[in-house]
């Protein structure tokens, strides 16, 4: 993996009034992002707008496109143009993106999709908040892979985690989505930006061997293949299908049985190391809180109630959301009497920490339907419930 | 010639093609291979380098060319040809970016795409091969089917008007629209030739016999009598009026080049423009 210092040129040096949407682009510019295709969508398109603005002047290229299959399909294609590429969208264009998502992973192509997470299904809420797109993150495309999550609570970690999202997409060769939401998107708050010196990016995993020797899925000893672009002379050919070391299309059973449990285990195996946690007093706690996004700020008074109350009380927010946290949730579950996952559905991430609890600690599920945040007292209700 | 040198020539066409991944999956008497065969000598009389040229295809037969020629190729996914190829020009504007794919692809399921592609005069050559209907997946009924061609999904024949493809691209916005059937080998060659130099958006239509699907169902003959039927139903007309191309089933095929014309790539308008208003400030991107 090679690390840089950002490119000035994209970076914003200085504290800023900024809401999350506009923190995502401002994240995607200082990681390098050179080139951002998008289709417009409440509550996720200022990200788009503050791109168009700010891309003229760093130097590449916004393109509003006919469509969300257009768009993710477009970076893609800039991807292996050499470009680091993003976009954003809210849930209806992120169903929309699901299978050409399933091409970047297929691809293995790097590439970053934020998701400002409105209530659904369908239409649903378009102004309001939602965090009901979790699941669809990662299972919404059809076949076996693995992606990246992350969940920022703020804009300061909108910006932070989006560099953060391109520098694993690069890592791992696969697409990373920022989960934020409506709250996070629209929500105004101080946003530091560092010196370029001070902001670390990864380079794509350039191969540098003799051109013939090329193999576009040979592995490296991590794992992951090198990766080129179109007009180097590699006259590389990739596919959708699945394919050998070549990027030739093998349709039988021993290629798929060979190929597709990579695209897992990349993710799965290096989880350790893409997997970011916040933990508060989690050592001697009964009770743990679990929640990412704009719903770990809200648990925050429901658990000073509950501590006020003389409760044991941790709180482990997810920045990573998949892969998923098992080991520590598994750690976690021979301690405590119980978990509390309140998010802004009707039963998600919880399915998760209910799986990894197996039986040893309770799971109790605070749903909110989505249109408004919880109401803390009623995350409190629940705490006081799994207490009993 | 000695038998031998006969025995050890080479078909011209194998610079240009991955010969490992030979034999190739089409139907003998497909028109395919023709079209593909007018590219590679497209290629070499255009003395372009073969680095800077990249082939994106979509899904069904058409779409199988990407995994045949020894250029940088994608094989995307249904339709979305044109938006992978959109991409990889904006990221690197030095490449010549050829879309070649299926009637099906382009013009059904992707068909959003093509006219946005054409209206921005993205700087994209598309080569669509036209043969009527769906053929990877057994001859169903496409947008193209002229009324009364039968197809899997029309048992009792189409009642669907259908699109004219010259007729569509001048209207979305396209600068080079031409249409030859599969047995006009050079002039196939000659429009890929000026479509690959023409800064701007391109359409060559090539209309090719589809044998296992649309001709057996259709009871039309092999490969090489559609082929041939196709050619002697033609009539060259350089410059006709895109409203008069409508293709009657078996009918009169007008051929030729229908639209030439200059205007400004997106990205030349994005460079001109955002100079125009921004001045110093603006970045000029990939010229």
């Amino acid at each position: 993996m090679k690390k840089v210092k950002a490119d000035p040129k994209g970076v914003l040096t200085g504290s800023h009034y900024l809401d999350g949407d506009y923190a995502i682009a401002e994240g995607g510019l200082a990681a390098g992002c050179r080139f951002f295709a998008g289709y417009p969508i409440t509550p996720s398109t200022e990200t788009a707008e503050r791109f168009a603005e700010r891309i003229p002047s760093v130097g590449g290229v916004f393109i509003q496109m006919e469509d969300e299959l257009a768009s993710i399909t477009a970076l893609i294609g800039a991807a292996w143009g050499g470009k680091k590429s993003m976009t954003v969208t809210s849930g209806p264009g992120f169903s929309l993106m699901m299978e050409n998502i399933g091409l970047a992973c297929m691809m293995e192509t790097p590439l970053v999709i934020a998701n400002v997470q409105r209530g659904g299904p369908s239409t649903g809420l378009p102004t309001l908040t939602g965090q009901q797109d979790m699941m669809q993150a990662k299972w919404g495309s059809h076949g076996d892979y693995e992606i990246i999550a992350l969940s920022p609570d703020s804009p300061q970690e909108c910006f932070d985690l989006t560099i953060e999202a391109f520098n694993l997409s690069e890592i791992y060769r696969v697409p990373v989505f920022v989960m934020t939401d409506e709250c996070v998107g629209h929500m105004h708050e101080k946003v530091v930006i560092p010196p370029a010196e001070e902001i670390e990016v990864v380079e794509r995993k350039w191969y540098e061997g003799p051109k013939d020797k090329y193999l576009p899925y040979k592995l490296d000893k991590d794992g992951i293949p090198f990766m080129v672009k179109a007009g180097d002379g590699y006259r590389f050919h990739t596919t959708g299908l699945t394919h050998d070391e070549r990027g030739y299309p093998v349709i039988n059973a021993e290629c798929q049985a060979e190929t597709i449990p990579r695209l897992s285990d990349k993710i799965t195996d290096n989880a350790d190391k893409i997997i970011m946690l916040e933990e508060d007093q989690i050592d001697n706690a009964e009770i743990v809180v679990i929640s990412y996004g704009i719903t770990s700020r809200v648990s925050i008074r429901a658990v000073q109630l509950a501590r006020k109350a003389g409760m044991k009380i941790g709180t482990l927010r997810l920045k990573t959301v998949w892969p998923f946290p098992e080991k520590r949730i598994k750690q976690l579950a021979k301690k405590i009497k119980a978990f509390v996952v309140p998010e802004i559905n009707y039963g998600q991430v919880v399915l998760e920490v209910e799986r990894c609890a197996a039986g040893k600690a309770g799971t109790y599920h605070v749903p909110h339907m989505g249109g408004w945040v919880h109401d803390p007292n009623d995350i409190l209700n629940v705490i006081k419930e799994a207490a009993k | 010639m000695t038998k031998e040198d006969r025995l050890e020539a080479k078909n011209p066409s194998e610079k240009f093609l991955r010969m490992d991944r030979i034999p190739h999956i089409w139907c003998p008497g497909c028109g395919i291979g023709t079209v593909v065969t007018s590219f590679n000598e497209a290629l070499k009389k255009s003395k372009i380098d073969l680095d800077d040229v990249v082939v994106v295809s979509g899904i069904g037969c058409t779409g199988r060319v990407a995994g045949y020629v020894k250029l940088d190729s994608f094989h995307s996914t249904h339709g979305r040809a044109i938006p992978f190829a959109t991409g990889l020009k904006l990221a690197n504007p030095n490449l010549n970016v050829v879309v070649f794919s299926g009637d099906g692809d382009i013009f059904g399921i992707g068909g959003n795409h093509f006219i946005h592609a054409a209206r921005r005069n993205m700087d994209i050559t598309v080569i669509c091969v036209n043969n009527f209907n769906y053929a990877m997946t057994g001859g169903q009924v496409a947008a193209t089917t002229p009324i009364g061609a039968n197809a899997s999904t029309a048992p009792y024949g189409n009642f669907e008007f259908s699109f004219s493809l010259p007729y569509l691209a001048e209207a979305a916005g396209a600068t080079y629209v031409a249409r030859w059937t599969a047995l006009h080998l050079r002039r196939v060659t000659k429009s890929i030739q000026e479509a690959l130099a023409k800064p701007g958006f391109s359409l060559i239509e090539v209309i090719t016999p589809c044998v296992t699907l649309y001709a057996r169902r259709n009871r039309l003959g092999d490969g090489l009598n559609l082929l041939k039927y196709y050619y002697d139903k033609s009539v060259i007309e350089h410059g006709a009026d895109t409203r008069t191309l409508d293709i009657s089933y078996q009918g009169k095929l007008v051929v030729g080049k229908f639209i030439d014309k200059e205007k400004p790539t997106f990205l030349h308008a994005m460079n001109e423009h955002m100079t125009k208003i921004l001045g110093d400030k603006f970045v000029k991107y990939g010229e």
